[in-house]
């Protein structure tokens, strides 16, 4: 049985619009070409290609349904399809912290040691290289042994997707030698290559190590991808709508209408965001605790609080698109053809819609790719300040706040800032490298 | 020009009005005037009376927006809004809800937070302008192309990675400066080293970026083809015209951020402990402290009012062209 949350849908639709809006612009000329250009360029192509791979992962992670447990039925737990995907790294939960790749834990404890002598050592995982008769001996030779088979059986796949699409296109193999395709196979190559070490390893050894209740930190950073993709584009959404009509009207009516905005966007943009998003976030806090009726699941309240934090987001971050857009259509509302429109008697909103908006959309195309990623760096530091995503939600801002406590530890549990970092990192990289693509590709400016 | 500074200030009053009505919301939707009061006596096991008492004497025994028992217009003044809001505008900032004076809590904090919000500023802005220079000189060549690849690396990377790290490196393993906390005096210097490297390092990326997209629109322009024709090298070009000339949208950008320096930073201080003005933002809003909130909300909002102001002001005076009405 499916068992969508808000954000899921929230997330379908979203990509749904996207497909569309796609599909959409492949049909306009003007809107074609910019994209093509996207397309031919290397850096742009890779970058789309890892930000695929993610949004993939949120995908599947979004796809929920009621798990069949045959042992207990009140234990009935909600998993994504991820979770199927990922259940060696999911279940193999340790007791607590260890370091990547190892094979005993990270506190001594009382045990028996080779000779039968009660002594403190580190006792022996019970997952991780437990295959191993000799783990200090073995350990080395048995990973690299593993990391060449999954990399290997990577390789065999795509190279026999690439005997496929030579099959298919025997006459017209330059389609894939072409620049664009050429750079998405190759990052296809090292996602798949990727993926196949991991798939290898991650039966037998936690490759990120474990965290203080012993869950796999790979196993984390995967499942927090989501969160990111969800609050970098359902803020967006949110911010849109309100940036777009209201920037548009503010600059083409002029007069009091204009006075109004402006009133509106510099009065929010000079409250600090902090205090705004701290107080949303205790608000629906109270609320919850008022109306427990309504969340019967952790999932479900903490699904609600990551929908508010998006939508507090969003109307905290309209004001910057809103000044661009009504500065520009400001300069447009005098050029001819509009002047023109407006002498034939076209209707200002038709105006709005037919020769405004289309002029400003590189605008808005721009906005959301470069904000995007600085979304996904605001979760982490409002998950800090205790006003981010649930703590029980799977996030890299929580990841980092758990484990900075353990910063003073010696010697330093550094595996789960490495992966929550790194994680975040190759998504906004990819996320600015394939903005600055975009912006390349629409500056009007740039177009020579 | 007298007359469009006059008219912009007059509108900073319903801008603040506005600001103030929704701190005001935002604040009482989430706490009652008795949690406030419970928050602040501390005790779990308060009585009623002591709980009426402490809003007595601080004033929250009022109705919040609209008295309905006052006759005439004091239905409307005789609120904790309004006569909680009136001071502010003549900035009397009025007692904490523990107690203390605002205006003198602010005058003690603001230093922490300047000595580190002028260094960073400062040393930030050169280092930028050093290398975005760097690589508008090295225009098309392969170190350009890893310059600007190095930059969106590093816009990449999260705020808190640099904090973190740099406590890690600098401050534990190799023991260079304390790792976090404040002293007055000659002796911060210590305190504040890390901060601002920090700080210059986590704006490298987008800072260099920005001041590279500048001098590139500026060295499109004829007169730079102009001297560059009539047979002045590349440096020269570079410094006497392009920098010159780039120095005006420069300067305004940096005059927006002046006056908000004093706010410190939320998160910078909170990590490294400096008692400033940003983690006392921070403190006011975990323990619910509307008098210091309420405050800083209004000082921010203003000072942000007059660096736009200070910009548009700016702008006429650096280039004649632009006019003010």
């Amino acid at each position: 049985m499916l068992m969508p949350l808000w954000t899921d849908m929230a997330f379908f639709i979203l990509i749904i619009g996207g497909l569309y809006l796609g599909w959409r612009s492949s049909k306009r000329e003007h809107l074609r070409r910019p994209w093509k250009r996207v397309f031919k360029d290397t850096v742009g192509v890779v970058s789309l290609t890892v930000l695929l791979v993610f949004i993939l992962i949120g995908l599947l992670d979004s796809i929920r349904f009621q798990q069949v447990t045959n042992t207990q039925s009140s234990q009935q737990d909600v998993i994504s399809l991820l979770d199927v995907v990922l259940t060696p790294m999911r279940t193999q939960v340790e007791k607590t912290y260890s370091a990547p790749f190892s094979h005993t834990a990270y506190a001594k404890e009382m045990g028996v040691d080779k000779e039968g002598v009660a002594k403190r050592i580190y006792p022996r995982l019970k997952y991780g290289a437990a295959h191993l008769n000799n783990p200090v001996t073995d350990k080395f030779a048995d990973i690299l042994k593993k990391l060449m088979a999954g990399t290997g059986f990577s390789l065999l796949v795509w190279l026999g997707l690439m005997f496929i699409l030579w099959g298919f296109n025997k006459r017209s193999f330059k389609f894939v030698r072409s620049k664009g395709t050429k750079s998405f196979l190759f990052t296809l190559l090292g996602v798949l290559m990727i993926v196949g070490a991991i798939a290898s390893l991650s039966p037998f050894y936690h490759v990120l190590g474990t965290d203080k209740v012993g869950e796999d930190v790979l196993y984390q950073a995967i499942k927090s991808i989501r969160t990111g993709l969800v609050i970098g584009s359902l803020t967006t959404i949110v911010m849109l709508p309100i940036a777009i009509s209201l920037g548009l009207m503010a600059g083409f009516f002029r007069g009091w209408v204009d006075d109004i905005i402006q009133y509106l966007y510099t009065t929010l943009s000079s409250i600090p965001g902090v205090l705004l998003i701290a107080a949303a976030i205790l608000m629906a806090q109270v609320y919850m605790a008022n109306n427990p009726e309504l969340f019967t699941t952790v999932e479900d309240r903490a699904d609600m609080r990551l929908l508010l934090l998006c939508i507090i987001l969003g109307i905290t971050s309209w004001t910057g698109l809103c000044r661009l857009l009504r500065a520009e259509t400001l300069k447009i509302r005098e050029m001819d053809y509009v002047l023109a429109a407006r002498a034939l008697g076209v209707g200002p909103i038709k105006i709005l819609k037919r020769h405004v908006l289309p002029n400003v959309m590189h605008l808005v195309m721009i906005t959301i790719a470069l904000d995007f990623s600085g979304l996904v760096l605001a979760e982490a530091v409002l998950s800090y300040i205790n006003i981010g995503v649930d703590p029980s939600t799977y996030s890299w801002g929580n990841m980092i706040n758990t484990s900075r406590l353990e910063m003073a530890r010696e010697p330093i549990v550094w595996w789960s800032l490495l992966a929550a970092f790194s994680f975040m990192f190759v998504l906004v990289l990819a996320a600015n490298l394939f903005a600055d693509s975009v912006r390349d590709a629409f500056d009007p400016r740039s177009n020579t | 020009m007298i007359n469009y500074i006059i008219r912009r200030l007059l509108y900073v009053i319903p801008v603040l009005i506005g600001v103030n009505i929704l701190t005001f919301i935002l604040f009482f939707v989430v706490n009652s005037p008795d949690d406030m009061a419970r928050m602040q006596l501390g005790d779990k096991h308060v009585t009623q009376a002591s709980i009426d008492n402490w809003k007595q004497q601080r004033g929250y025994d009022l109705p919040l927006l609209w008295n309905e028992e006052s006759e005439g217009l004091s239905k409307a003044s005789n609120t904790i809004f309004f006569t909680k809001s009136v001071g502010l505008f003549v900035f009397d900032l009025g007692i904490s809800d523990n107690g203390r004076d605002i205006a003198s809590d602010i005058g003690q904090r603001m230093w922490p937070s300047l000595a580190i919000a002028i260094p960073s500023l400062i040393i930030g802005v050169l280092v930028n302008i050093t290398f975005s220079l760097l690589l508008i000189f090295y225009r098309g060549s392969f170190l350009e192309f890893a310059g600007v690849f190095f930059c969106i690396a590093l816009m990449s990377i999260s705020g808190l990675f640099y904090i973190i790290v740099g406590q890690l490196f600098v401050g534990k393993m190799l023991s260079l400066t304390p790792i976090s906390g404040y002293v007055p005096g000659i002796d911060a210097i210590k305190f504040i080293i890390l901060p601002v490297l920090i700080g210059v390092v986590s704006g490298l990326g987008s800072g260099v970026r920005w001041y590279r997209s500048l001098f590139l629109e500026e060295s499109a322009k004829d007169y730079v083809r102009t001297a560059k024709a009539k047979g002045l090298s590349d440096l020269q070009v570079l410094f006497k015209h392009v920098l010159k000339n780039a120095m005006i949208p420069i300067l305004t950008g940096i005059v927006v951020i002046l006056p908000l320096l004093f706010m410190g930073s939320l998160i910078t201080e909170s990590f490294f402990g400096i008692p400033g003005l940003g983690s006392y933002t921070i403190d006011a809003i975990t323990s619910q402290d509307f008098a210091i909130v309420r405050s800083m909300v209004f000082l921010g909002s203003f000072l942000y009012i007059i660096g736009l102001l200070l910009t548009d002001i700016s702008y006429t005076l650096v280039d004649p062209r632009v006019r003010l009405d």
